[in-house]
């Protein structure tokens, strides 16, 4: 009975049921077992008995396994019987209900009949061996090992042999790519060249280049990407693109800026606008060329860069300065406050909230308490009670 | 004797000489313009067409990208520079970069208040790849450095700060010199430094070794551990994050500083 394994009873593909017949018992070697009363099936690829009583319970036998068989007659009390001898368990099998057996056979008891047809099919089926030709899950028992392992290496090798022509096409691709990447990188040469000798030539005749030449030219360098030495000092690094850009960027954050207390960390304008956009992002250097034109441009927001090098944008209409004045009041009420406390009392970013304090700070409004505690700002006392 | 360059009648020769110079050399630079100009459009052209075969692979090759970015540094380009470029408009080299820009600023702002503003390049890396997801290209180490030094930019105090066999990247204006970052590379072995330490290594008074820890105390870059065995430990944050991975709030945060 150590050949048997648990099954669901249900057919694999390619496996036809042959015939069934109910009330058999079955018994290993010549002892009962708790198998008493259940359905055999015959199928083309196994010998599967399933409870009657308890359908869960349901075990099967590869035809494989089966040397031979044997007819044994009713008796009085007894009922006819198939005796099926067996080879010994392959070492992969399934679990089943026995571990070991001391039999290598077992027996088929018929009590309801039906042994006489049942022993005629399964002498077919044994004789024809369908199972080998309609391979599937059970049934390739015995093969199943060599073939499978068969079958596995040539689909590996095919699979490597893909990955290794993958693997030269992207190296050809590589190598093409460093190639034209080589010569491309001659001709931009060639511009920073001729970008030089224009900037030497303005430089000598300063003044002598008119503002649209200027103009031209600086848009000239921006779309290679070549530093701009010479006219930096004298018209900055902008360009018509960073004109256009500011006035767009005012459009852009006024509503942010609002909603934020009219100030706005430059890192903060970074992620919001190139968030915004998707595609085609601004550089950070973009970003500042654009603010530093802020201000002559007359746009309602302006660039300001704090002592610490903090840069920062700001409504026209806000005034830091009388932003102190609450900063002032706000640090009064609590006695004193860090960075940290201010910025989540009045909902602002740690950054800023510090910038504020440090300016009020500077305009004698407050004075610092510098500890490993951390930076502690308090109402100027000297100050207001002189 | 004929005194060359003296008087009405020279000046006004001179004059003349100079004015037709001026001509000349506004006609010169106008001629390089144009042929600038002229060059640039064949320039433009050739990017299109290397675009067009190997645009992938700058997108999805790290090494591509630092030989890319070697080669333009040699030339004396800058294809970082701005959007606007020709190598970011075409290459959409400027994309990749800027918006890693962003995913680095919004990452060191989450982690600011466990680290004071500093993290380890490898953490960063992490985070910045946790981010972007699965689907996303691949970033290199050298992808992340080259993205921050566009940032510095911004006036926020990003820094890069070697230390051991890596970087630290400070993400806050908080001034740090020499001896700061001399006292975090030595801190970077063990994740720790004590004032005995760094009198040994470095061969300085206390004072001036108290003053560096304290100013890294005071920013958050460093925690006390006064309970520690024979002196006080200052810890880093920003490189003891195999040991403590568990997210700290920054109640939490504070209650560490003294």
């Amino acid at each position: 009975m150590d050949r048997f394994s648990w099954t669901t009873g249900l057919l694999e593909l390619g496996e036809t049921l042959v015939v069934q017949q109910r009330g058999v018992r079955l018994s290993d070697g010549e002892e009962k077992v708790k198998f008493d009363s259940g359905v055999l099936l015959l199928s083309t690829h196994r010998l599967i008995w399933r409870d009657q009583k308890n359908h869960e319970c349901c075990i099967a036998i590869p035809l494989s396994q089966i040397v031979f068989i044997e007819e044994q007659a009713a008796g009085i009390g007894k009922s006819a019987k198939i005796v099926v001898h067996l080879h010994p368990a392959s070492s992969n099998k399934e679990p089943g209900p026995f571990q070991s057996s001391k039999y290598s056979y077992i027996k088929l008891s018929f009590k309801e009949h039906g042994q006489i047809e049942f022993y005629r099919r399964l002498s077919e089926e044994i004789t024809q061996r369908r199972w080998e030709n309609m391979p599937t899950g059970q049934a390739m028992q015995v093969n199943k090992d060599t073939q499978a392992r068969r079958i596995r290496a040539v689909g590996i090798v095919g699979i490597e042999r893909k990955l290794e022509e993958k693997r030269k096409e992207t190296d050809k691709n590589i190598s093409e790519a460093f190639e034209d990447l080589s010569k491309l990188m001659e001709k931009a040469k060639e511009m920073v060249e001729l970008s030089k000798s224009i900037a030497n030539k303005i430089k000598e005749k300063q003044g002598d280049i008119t503002e649209d030449e200027t103009i031209r030219f600086k848009s000239y360098l921006l779309s290679m990407g070549i530093a701009n030495p010479v006219t930096r000092e004298t018209y900055g690094s902008g360009t018509q693109y960073h004109m256009q850009l500011a006035k767009q960027l005012a459009g852009i954050l006024q509503t942010p800026l609002e909603e934020r207390g009219g100030i706005m960390s430059l890192t903060e304008v970074y992620c919001l606008v190139n968030r915004a956009r998707g595609l085609e992002l601004l550089s950070p250097e973009d970003l500042v060329n654009a603010c530093k034109m802020l201000e002559s441009l007359k746009l309602p927001i302006r660039l300001r860069i704090f002592d610490s090098g903090v840069m920062v944008i700001e409504l026209q209409s806000h005034n830091e300065e009388e932003m102190v004045a609450s900063a002032l009041e706000t640090v009064s009420e609590k006695g004193s406050l860090t960075a940290d406390e201010f910025a989540k009392l009045v909902g602002m970013s740690v950054l800023l909230a510090k910038e504020r304090l440090l300016l009020a700070e500077k305009m004698g409004h407050l004075c610092r308490d510098d500890s490993v505690e951390g930076l502690r700002f308090y109402p100027n006392l000297f100050l207001t009670q002189s | 004797m004929h005194r060359r360059g003296v008087g009405a009648g020279a000046i006004a020769k001179r004059k003349l000489a100079e004015a037709k110079y001026k001509e000349r050399g506004t006609v010169l630079a106008e001629d390089q313009l144009a042929q600038m100009s002229k060059q640039l459009d064949m320039f433009k052209t050739n990017l299109e067409e290397f675009a067009s075969k190997h645009k992938q692979e700058i997108r999805k090759n790290p090494e591509f990208r630092v030989q890319f970015q070697d080669m333009c540094a040699t030339i004396g380009v800058d294809p970082l520079a701005s959007g606007k470029g020709f190598w970011s408009e075409m290459l959409g080299v400027g994309d990749f970069y800027y918006e890693l820009g962003v995913q680095i600023i919004e990452v060191c702002l989450a982690l600011k208040h466990r680290n004071g503003g500093l993290i380890t390049l490898e953490e960063l890396h992490q985070q910045v790849l946790k981010g972007r997801g699965k689907f996303a290209q691949d970033v290199s180490q050298d992808d992340l450095l080259r993205a921050i030094k566009k940032l510095k930019v911004l006036g926020n105090g990003f820094g890069i700060i070697p230390v051991g066999g890596t970087y630290l990247i400070q993400s806050v204006p908080a001034e740090l010199n020499m001896d700061h970052t001399v006292v975090l590379q030595l801190a970077e072995k063990k994740g720790f430094v004590t004032v005995s330490e760094i009198k040994s290594s470095l061969k300085w008074e206390t004072e001036r070794a108290k003053q560096v820890l304290e100013h890294l105390l005071k920013e958050g870059m460093a925690w006390l551990d006064e309970q520690a065995p024979e002196e006080p430990q200052y810890w880093l944050p920003a490189l003891f994050t195999e040991l403590y991975s568990q997210e700290i709030t920054p109640e939490e945060a504070k209650e560490a500083i003294p």
